[in-house]
């Protein structure tokens, strides 16, 4: 059970954080589609970063702090990239879906193209050692020996988890706090609910929407780095399996609100870890690997995220609100 | 902005709206590929194993990768008519031509198909096994050609049709539908090629996990004449007909009553509807025909014959899927620009691997200019207003003395146009 817990959030975490930084950038009015692409720079950077630390010399028992700094790194990669995005979108109202696609297919480019020219290589990992080795939080962080157990309740939260899990749980208190609490977070959703009005009130809208923009890449980024270090072993191969749009799916699935996002990417990170690992899956503890037992294809369980969330979709489309002027450039003149 | 003719009252064929369109696109694309050549010069001259005559040779290819003809015996860089090249760059266009058309007409509709990739994998599900099933039961080729691409076809209709019910029916966003659905195709897929042996290519040594070619039961497209002008490549008459599907969605967008149901949906759905347009109908019927023309281009690949599926697909969408919105976009969703840019998307993977082979580059260059061309076109109205400024500037200089309320009638339209160029975006 904890085995499966823990999987599930290895699942759920990076999708939940990119599908928090796309609310940051609606909310504002823009569309990021772009989520993929940031991602995929921000999982680059990350490894570079890690890959610059170890090849400076910091070792493995600095490995918490080394992934601390390369997460920001990667955050703030992911601004400066997403700010092509905020530039077409804001200053030159460009139709934000090209810039957003223009985007996803530069990020894999521009990777591929410098891990070729880094590596010559399809792909591009640690300089030695893995992630979890380096990352993991587990016994021996504390200074407990190997194989050592806190007891089924702590072990779940620091036996085997990695830090990214509390700092997507902090993130999400954070936009939830910054959204709906804060001044600025609250003139953020009004720049796209109805931006004429903000203006009108003295808010500036294209530094609003610039923010959120901001925001949305600096956690793409991170997100990328995270689905980088938890899933894919702190390797770099310009892909991100579809994660940057499975978020925004998460996101609308999530009715833009952070809460719901939260739900969702847990119960779409539920179905993801059962079908990657259905056939080793002991849900009671009993030895029998129940899912495996029952014979149906793998492929219905690795079907099944996508099938429910259409499904639930059907179901809750009625309540379903869209921030009224996403998509559509700030023009002054306009009304 | 459409400037008349003084004398016939005509516009200018190289003032009209659509030249400007024409205009932008190619300054785009030469704006993206000077910054190819950028990135060729900086890393050329921050890495020690590449010489400037290195660097002046990939330049070379980044602009005229496709003429290329291999090195000569002094190892200089040869460029001619190169048949193989041009043959497979018009092979290799007729998915990303299909893709762009299908993603073009769903814009039209104001739906954003990005599922073209699972309507994609759809298609060359049918496609396949049809082909290959017919290919063996010994039914005449040529019936088996037709209807291995019209399953496909259909295959891809169908499918294409559930993002356009969802959005219908229930209003739920087609991003969202379309994603979930390329990813559930990817995995039906997988498992229909898994659970049916016999399509498997298992006597082929190396190509373990593919699918059986079409050659092998002889159930291809005809050649027509591709392979005269283009010896040895893979051309086929796929391109053509790829270029009649264009052309007839072309006449079906704007001269039928249909396509312009389909626009004034795409306009505007409430204002459609009050005119009396069915418009869930015309939603469903767009995403189908989105999805019908995907699974053509995948229908086409795959009856070329000698191309290969590798049919454990489930982790991966095939990229034919998500090229076809750059194709639409640099094409301004115009059916007959998606033959140009399809066919300018395939020239610049051309080029890619003339880079790769040929260089100390690699191939990730061309991805490169492709997608600084389509951030670049989300520019072209910035550009198109430049350019429009500088011809009316030099109409002015021609006519020194232009007629005041001909100068407003002229800034009213120029008004209109950007309004419904908006309107076209959103």
């Amino acid at each position: 059970m904890v085995f499966l817990l823990q999987q599930m959030m290895l699942y759920a975490v990076p999708l939940m954080i990119v599908a928090l930084a796309g609310v940051c950038a609606e909310r504002s009015g823009i569309i990021n589609l772009a989520l993929e692409g940031i991602m995929i720079f921000g999982a680059f950077m990350g490894v570079v970063f890690v890959r610059m630390f170890q090849e400076g010399g910091w070792t493995q028992d600095q490995g918490q702090l080394i992934m601390l700094i390369s997460l920001l790194l990667s955050g703030i990669c992911g601004i400066v990239f997403s700010m092509l995005l905020a530039f077409s979108a804001i200053n030159l109202k460009a139709d934000q879906t090209i810039g957003g696609t223009a985007l996803n297919m530069l990020a894999p480019a521009l990777v591929m193209f410098f891990i070729y020219m880094i590596v010559q290589q399809n792909s591009m990992g640690m300089v030695s050692g893995g992630a979890a080795g380096w990352f993991m939080i587990k016994p021996s962080t504390f200074g407990y020996p190997k194989g050592y157990s806190f007891g089924p309740f702590l072990d779940f939260f620091i036996n085997k988890v990695y830090l990214t899990t509390y700092i997507c749980i902090l993130i999400f208190i954070l936009v939830s706090i910054f959204l709906y609490k804060t001044k600025t977070g609250m003139r953020l959703r009004s720049c796209g609910e109805n931006p004429q009005a903000a203006d009108s009130l003295g808010i500036n809208v294209y530094k609003m929407r610039y923010l959120g923009v901001g925001l949305s890449g600096f956690l793409a980024g991170i997100g990328g780095f995270t689905f980088s270090m938890t899933t894919a072993n702190m390797t770099s191969n310009g892909d991100v399996a579809g994660y940057g749009f499975l978020a925004l799916a998460v996101m609308i699935f999530g009715n833009w609100t952070p809460l719901n996002i939260a739900g969702g990417s847990i119960l779409f990170g539920l179905f993801k870890c059962i079908a990657a690992t259905y056939s080793t899956l002991d849900i009671n503890g009993d030895g029998v690997f129940a899912l495996n037992e029952i014979g149906i294809s793998p492929y219905v369980y690795r079907m099944l995220p996508y099938v429910i969330t259409l499904i639930v979709l059907a179901f809750t489309s009625k309540s379903s609100r869209v921030p009224k002027a996403e998509g559509i450039p700030y023009d002054k003149g306009m009304r | 902005m459409p400037r008349k003719d003084p004398i016939t009252g005509k516009l200018k064929w190289y003032k009209s709206e659509g030249a400007v369109a024409v205009y932008s696109a190619l300054i785009s694309i030469l704006i993206g590929m000077a910054v190819g050549a950028i990135i060729v010069i900086v890393v050329g001259m921050s890495k020690s194993n590449i010489s400037t005559s290195g660097v002046w040779e990939g330049i070379k290819l980044v602009f005229l990768g496709v003429f290329s003809t291999g090195r000569n015996a002094a190892g200089q860089l040869t460029f001619g008519f190169n048949g193989v090249n041009i043959g497979n760059m018009l092979f290799r266009a007729v998915p990303l031509i299909m893709t762009g058309l299908s993603v073009a007409v769903a814009f039209k509709t104001g739906l954003f198909n990005i599922g073209a990739a699972g309507q994609y994998l759809m298609g060359t599900m049918g496609t396949l096994s049809v082909g290959l099933w017919l290919g063996w039961s010994g039914c005449p080729k040529a019936l088996a050609w037709l209807c291995a691409f019209l399953v496909g076809i259909i295959l891809g209709a169908l499918w294409g049709a559930i993002p356009g019910i969802f959005k219908a029916f229930l209003n739920i966003n087609e991003v969202i539908t379309c994603i979930m659905t390329n990813w559930i195709a990817a995995n039906l897929v997988t498992w229909w090629f898994d659970a049916h042996e016999m399509f498997k290519n298992s006597a082929e040594g190396g190509k373990v996990g593919y699918i059986i070619p079409l050659k092998q039961v002889g159930v291809v497209t005809p050649k027509l004449l591709m392979d005269k002008i283009f010896a040895g490549s893979q051309a086929n008459g796929g391109f053509w007909i790829a270029c009649i599907i264009a052309v007839a969605m072309w006449v079906m967008m704007t001269k039928t009553t249909f396509g312009y149901e389909l626009r004034a949906c795409g306009s505007n759905r409430h204002a459609a509807k009050y005119a009396g347009i069915n418009d869930k109908k015309n939603i469903i019927l767009s995403m189908a025909i989105a999805g019908a023309l995907a699974a053509a281009g995948a229908s086409l690949y795959f009856l070329s014959g000698n191309t290969e599926f590798y049919w454990s697909t489930y982790q991966k969408l095939p990229a034919e899927g998500f090229n076809g919105i750059p194709v639409a976009l640099l094409a301004a969703n115009h059916p007959i620009g998606a033959i140009f840019s399809g066919i300018f998307m395939s020239m610049m993977n051309i080029s890619g691997l003339q880079l790769k082979s040929l260089t100390a580059y690699n191939e990730y260059i061309a991805d490169i200019v492709i997608a600084v061309i389509v951030y670049l076109s989300a520019f072209s109205m910035l550009i198109k207003t430049m350019l429009s400024k500088r011809i009316k500037h030099d109409h002015g200089n021609v006519n020194a003395e232009p007629a005041p309320a001909a100068d407003k009638k002229d800034e009213a339209a120029g008004v209109t146009e950007t309004e419904t160029e908006k309107g076209g975006q959103k």
